[in-house]
């Protein structure tokens, strides 16, 4: 087990009456392609909403490097290394695909009112450095070419692949995907797949909520099973193919993959 | 024929402030998406402000400075930053139609604060007594509204300048990203609130140095200079032009003033007599109609929002092909 980046320690989350998450302790380990698996209605996105900090967790911890970062915001946390996507793609419609990406990083100087004029140098420095970094990520991401397009006329695969363009350019060390094959063209989910896979290597930490067991049982080591609100199962993909208690869970019936 | 000149410089000072405001509205609406209902009350605070700091002492109520007009103007900016400012801390949680209401709602209590607080501003009576600068060389007449038509021009070319540098930076590219998604935004580590606050107080500050030069042009405001006609007109106008595009937001305010000006002219001249007492009603209604008419034949305006590739050296990447 290597490192863990991301902890939780007995996380809950009541909505009224409904126990969406109950206990949950669980280590994403560093570097891992941690998948987040469950059927509809398990708990897997208010895990993750309470681990981006949409969310405050009625109890329990969550611990990024060891710090305790429960509670904390979500521009709080992207400044401290952990990012995400949306479920259903979020870009800025009405802004450049560049400009999408060219907005993420942090702690730009013209982002205050006054930095435009008063440190015009520095901003146009900045700026330039931003730029070519942001084509880089671009060219990367295979968006390149579509740098100059409004970002709400891209196609929904191409808006989940900005997504995570955007996040790259915070250089955050822990990434949270929320089913990122969802409503993507196969084709797509294959690029998407091998630029996670790549960005993995280069030492990324990934947690990936996703219902496409193909992506999952390939692509992702180790799972962690929700049902219910609780983890019911912690493994390698292989051990979760030969635990039919889990599938039973997950699918309602014993299936073959 | 100096008539219709001396007119026509009087119509595009008074189209020229208001392209002013709108263009103060344009930072709110168009480019960070703050649905300002109450346009008015900044523009009004700025006029009373300018007003009571740069006028002569008047009997039974506050002000008569006689600080010079640079220094009043300043004054009438702060006043409408500091009343922004309020506004915005309470309302910064608030969101599009709720944010319209509660500044439309500011906007009613002020003129109605104003048209009642006699000691404050002079009620009903207004604000009067205000000595136009440079009035002793310049005389009353044709020059000196030549002049001054000129130096408001002079304002709104800087304050269209300043804004469009401001929207051409981060700083802009941040605004439109809390504009579209601000959920987005703050999982990007942004923090909507603290610029929403900014460019709030920042559009209301030129809203209010619109306001302290019509007051000064008039060197008069009243209530009824802040009623809630002055925020849709505005509206109008931006809606018209274009909201997100500066040089829309100019377009729409003089499209609509001459529009306004034309249609008062002629429903005094054709209107029969017995409906020439509801005429600004039916401007009112007019207005209305020129508001929803445009948002279903038009929505993005005459000139439409351009879409901003980046700030520095935007041209060398269209040439590369990439």
């Amino acid at each position: 087990m290597p490192e863990p980046v991301l902890s939780t320690r007995g996380l809950s989350r009541r909505f009224g009456a409904l126990n969406a998450v109950e206990d949950v302790s669980i280590d994403i380990g560093a570097g891992t392609m941690t998948g987040l698996i469950g059927p509809n209605g398990a708990g897997k996105s208010t895990v993750f909403n309470l681990l981006t900090g949409a969310l405050k967790p009625s109890t329990g911890t969550v611990l990024l490097n060891g710090r305790d970062v429960t509670g904390l915001a979500p521009d709080r946390l992207f400044a401290l290394g952990l990012a995400r996507t949306f479920q259903i793609p979020r870009p800025f419609a009405r802004m450049s695909v560049l400009e999408n990406v060219m907005l993420a990083p942090p702690h730009q100087t013209g982002e205050r009112l006054g930095g435009r004029f008063l440190a015009w140098g520095r901003v146009r420095a900045e700026e330039a450095r931003l730029r070519a970094r942001a084509l880089e990520v671009l060219d990367f991401m295979t968006l390149g070419p579509l740098a100059d397009h409004p970002a709400g006329k891209i196609s929904g695969g191409q808006r989940k692949l900005l997504e995570l363009a955007r996040v790259l350019m915070g250089d955050p060390a822990v990434i949270l995907l929320d089913e990122p094959a969802a409503g993507v063209h196969p084709a797509l989910t294959e690029t998407l797949i091998g630029k996670i896979e790549t960005l993995n290597r280069q030492g990324k930490t990934f947690v990936i909520i996703e219902h496409d067991m193909d992506v999952v049982m390939g692509h992702c080591a180790p799972l962690i099973a929700l049902a219910e609100g609780r983890v019911i199962f912690h493994g390698t993909p292989a051990e979760a193919r030969a635990n039919t208690a889990l599938l039973d869970a997950y699918l309602g019936v014993p299936v073959d993959v | 024929m100096i008539g219709v000149v001396s007119y026509l410089v009087f119509f595009a000072t008074v189209a020229a402030i208001l392209a002013i405001a709108v263009l103060g509205l344009n930072l709110h609406w168009g480019n960070t998406g703050l649905f300002n209902g109450g346009v008015a009350a900044f523009f009004g605070a700025g006029a009373y402000g300018t007003l009571l700091l740069g006028g002569t002492p008047q009997d039974g109520h506050l002000g008569g400075f006689g600080l010079a007009y640079p220094a009043a103007l300043l004054g009438g900016m702060a006043a409408a930053a500091v009343m922004a400012w309020l506004v915005g801390v309470l309302t910064l949680r608030l969101r599009h139609d709720y944010l319209a209401i509660a500044t439309f709602g500011v906007a009613v209590a002020f003129e109605t604060l104003m048209r009642n607080a006699e000691w404050l501003a002079g009620g009903a009576k207004g604000v009067r007594g205000f000595e136009r600068p440079l009035r002793d060389a310049l005389g009353d007449g044709f020059l000196y509204n030549l002049l001054f038509l000129v130096a408001v021009l002079v304002v709104l070319v800087a304050v269209y300048l300043f804004l469009e540098r401001l929207i051409g930076s981060p700083f802009g590219r941040l605004l439109r990203a809390i504009r579209e998604d601000e959920t987005a935004a703050r999982s990007l580590g942004k923090t909507p609130a603290q610029v929403r606050l900014t460019a709030f107080v920042t559009g209301a500050v030129i809203m209010g140095l619109a306001g302290g030069l019509y007051g000064t042009f008039y060197a008069f405001v009243s209530p009824q200079d802040i009623l809630p006609t002055l925020t849709f007109q505005i509206w109008a106008m931006l809606i018209v032009g274009g909201a997100g595009n500066n040089r829309g937001a100019i377009l729409g305010a003089f499209l609509i003033w001459g529009a306004w000006t034309a249609s008062g002219w002629a429903l005094s001249r054709f209107a029969p007599v017995e409906a020439q007492l509801y005429t600004g009603s039916v401007q009112f209604v007019l207005i209305g109609l020129v508001i929803v008419g445009m948002l279903l034949w038009r929505p993005e305006g005459l000139l439409p929002e351009r879409l901003v590739v980046s700030q520095s050296g935007s041209s060398s990447r269209t040439q590369e092909g990439v």
